[in-house]
């Protein structure tokens, strides 16, 4: 069997039901469009678009979009893809689409 | 013990480490050696990803880089850890759920095409040996400044090394000694580190201690302090970049997408059983990175204050001995211009090019006498960048065991990368070339030996790269990551991310975006290097920063002329509703 026959057999499986898997799909692009977002502000927003203004602001001995761009950001980041691998399992499971381990899945 | 002995001692326990986990974590299967089996856990997977990406020159040039450019060095920062977001949000996921082998694997069987496919193992394989040849040299360089081993001695005992755990052990080897090796190099790193911002600032935390007051009764901030030392001496301040806003904004861009483009990393997430591990395991990989990617500007930022503070205005003779020390490897030049004996820094090259030596001859103060032609600036000091974290332990006079721990992590930085690279080589080679294209009646067996040939022979040739660089190699970095941005990423994302995207549109788009980047780099460092500059940039975008353009156009192709063409198959168009949820992974040696 090729992957693709493999694949779509999965797809075509009679547990999957299509309208669900669709509405899954578009509570996951809007997870990644919000979070994507936040990314975009803090990285090429902060910190290098809007980096002469903030850093204007001094904090905790920086200035602020200076900051953004050597630290804040990356911080920012590593939240993101925590916040996201923990969210994305709440939609998995809420629309019955996890990956955990049970027989028949 | 001396600095010397100890670091014979620290380098030769942790190679002794790196082959004995090799050794017990043998490949058995095709399985086992391209993706480890699929059972790597999550943490472990992330400590391996975060080892595999810091190559030698995260760990050694980058703060260097930093300490030089100030807030221009944001661009690696930013670029090289924003890529994972994209990595994990629109990538890894859905290559796990796809559960086959390599990247061009998904580009092959996604847009129904061996053209395609061979276009992918073409980029994959142009990226993968512009990153290895330096990672071999670095190995290479790391013993002759430690160890007083000639670079080509270094660069074969690397390339031994390598070949035991990767030929043998295949990625389920290299998974193992990956985690091994980030513990040594986040902790080679974190050491100096702290001790330094302990000894500028007081503060143990050197991400703390970037914002904190100078421990000298100036009150200063060490960002102020810096800022005020550097325009005293004629230089812009550190914290205002020189780049102009859209070249930084493209360089951080086509740094991001290519990250999240590179093969060598994607591939690290075949290796965990399920879509949510990969999830996760791309936040814990991002958080190791992150470890030492926020401690890069701290250290960076205390390098180059240190430096002034022990060099600037001060008389030759008295200056402190590691001066004298990378005077003499070559790393550091001296050129009295004034004839005042004194050591005067400042903004402008001191003399041109990289310093030539006139022998042994030394000056009236023990210098070593230059041949470069003076240029016009008060400036005499020229300082390789990479002394930066070479040197920093020896610059805060921390204790010989510091100097040791550095070269042990430095190879352990360049090993890892080195190893994680050859292998995507070889498993394109071995699986995309002659299994699935040219010679499909492979066995299993039969493929697993084709890929240890393949790795052997990879390490061979970047081996030969190593001891011969061509020189070039520094001024391609760009290409690697330019090219895995114009070329890779779009056609994975759009795999993914439109049911409607076809062979025709992937292929165009990849051929454009490959094109138009390889030219746009190619123009300007090798044909027309003297109009390198802003006035010739289009857009004033540097080459560093076209990947971002290129990327750009092959969405736009790709998009256009998918348009215009036949639909995809419907088996395609299942294949991709399938990868699209998590639900009925498959485990890649099961098939």
């Amino acid at each position: 069997m090729t992957t693709t026959d493999k694949h779509a057999d999965a797809a075509a499986g009679p547990r999957r039901d299509p309208s669900r898997a669709h509405a899954y799909w578009r509570a996951n692009l809007r997870l990644v469009a919000s979070l994507l977002a936040v990314w975009f502000a803090v990285s090429f927003g902060c910190g290098i678009l809007l980096v002469e203004p903030l850093n204007r602001i001094e904090m905790f001995g920086f200035p602020l979009g200076f900051w953004f761009a050597q630290q804040g950001a990356i911080f920012v980041f590593v939240l993101l893809v925590f916040f996201y691998a923990a969210a994305m399992r709440r939609i998995d499971r809420r629309y019955g689409l996890d990956d955990d381990e049970r027989e028949g899945d | 013990m001396d600095a010397q002995t100890l670091t014979y001692l620290f380098v030769a326990v942790s190679f002794a480490l790196y082959i004995g986990i090799a050794v017990w974590s043998r490949a058995g299967s095709t399985g086992d050696f391209y993706v480890a089996g699929g059972g790597v856990h999550p943490v472990a997977n992330g400590m391996a990803t975060a080892a595999d990406w810091m190559s030698a020159a995260s760990f050694i040039s980058m703060a260097g880089i930093i300490a030089f450019l100030g807030y221009d060095g944001a661009v690696y920062l930013m670029g090289w850890t924003g890529g994972y977001v994209l990595l994990a949000m629109l990538l890894a996921p859905y290559l796990r759920k796809f559960g086959e082998f390599t990247v061009p694997d998904f580009i092959g069987t996604r847009y129904y095409s061996n053209t395609a496919r061979v276009v992918a193992v073409v980029s994959l394989i142009v990226i993968s040996f512009t990153y290895v040849a330096g990672q071999m040299r670095g190995v290479g360089i790391v013993f002759s400044h430690f160890l007083g081993v000639p670079i080509d001695w270094g660069v074969a005992i690397g390339m031994l090394v390598v070949f035991f755990y990767a030929v043998l052990g295949g990625m389920k080897g290299i998974t193992y000694t990956q985690v091994a090796q980030y513990c040594v190099l986040i902790f080679a790193y974190l050491v100096p580190a702290i001790f330094i911002s302990l000894l500028i600032t007081g503060v143990p935390v050197p991400q703390l201690g970037l914002g904190a007051t100078v421990a000298d009764g100036s009150g200063l901030a060490v960002l102020e302090k810096l800022d005020r030392t550097l325009v005293d001496l004629g230089f812009a301040p550190y914290t205002q970049g020189g780049k102009s806003t859209i070249d930084v904004f493209a360089i951080t861009m086509a740094l991001m997408l290519g990250t999240a483009g590179l093969p060598h990393v994607i591939v690290r997430f075949f290796t965990v059983p399920k879509v949510s591990d990969a999830r996760r395991s791309a936040g814990w990989a991002l958080l190791f990175i992150a470890l030492l990617y926020t401690t890069a500007p701290a250290v960076g930022a205390f390098a180059r204050l240190n430096f002034i503070d022990t060099v600037h205005d001060r008389a030759y003779g008295e200056v402190a001995d590691w001066f004298h020390n990378w005077e003499d490897v070559g790393l550091i030049g001296w050129r009295d211009k004034n004839g005042d004996g004194r050591i005067q820094y400042g903004p402008g090259m001191p003399f041109e090019g990289k310093p030539e030596f006139a022998g042994e001859a030394r000056g009236v103060d023990g210098q070593r006498m230059l041949l470069n032609a003076a240029r016009e600036s008060a400036n005499e000091v020229y300082v390789d960048r990479d002394i930066m974290v070479l040197a920093n332990p020896e610059i805060a006079m921390l204790p010989p065991w510091v100097i040791a721990l550095v070269a042990a992590g430095s190879l352990a930085a360049a090993l890892s990368t080195a190893a994680g690279l050859l292998l995507v080589i070889s498993a394109s080679v071995s699986h995309d070339l002659l299994k699935k294209t040219f010679a499909r009646g492979l066995s299993d067996r039969q493929e697993l030996l084709a890929a240890r040939i393949a790795a052997a022979s990879a390490i061979a040739i970047a081996g030969y790269l190593g001891v011969n660089p061509p020189g070039f190699v520094a001024q391609v970095v760009a290409f690697a990551f330019g090219l895995a941005a114009a070329s890779l990423f779009p056609a994975i994302l759009l795999g993914i991310f439109s049911l409607r995207m076809n062979r025709e549109g992937a292929v165009a788009g990849m051929i454009a975006g490959l094109g138009f980047t390889f030219g746009y780099i190619a123009w300007f460092k090798f044909y027309a290097p003297h109009m390198n500059g802003p006035d010739a940039w289009w857009f004033g975008i540097s080459p560093e920063g076209i990947g971002a353009l290129g990327a750009a156009l092959n969405f736009a192709v790709a998009l256009t002329v998918s348009h215009f063409t036949a639909a995809p198959p419907a088996s395609v168009v299942a294949l991709v509703e399938d990868i699209r949820v998590p639900a009925g992974v498959s485990t890649p040696h099961m098939h």
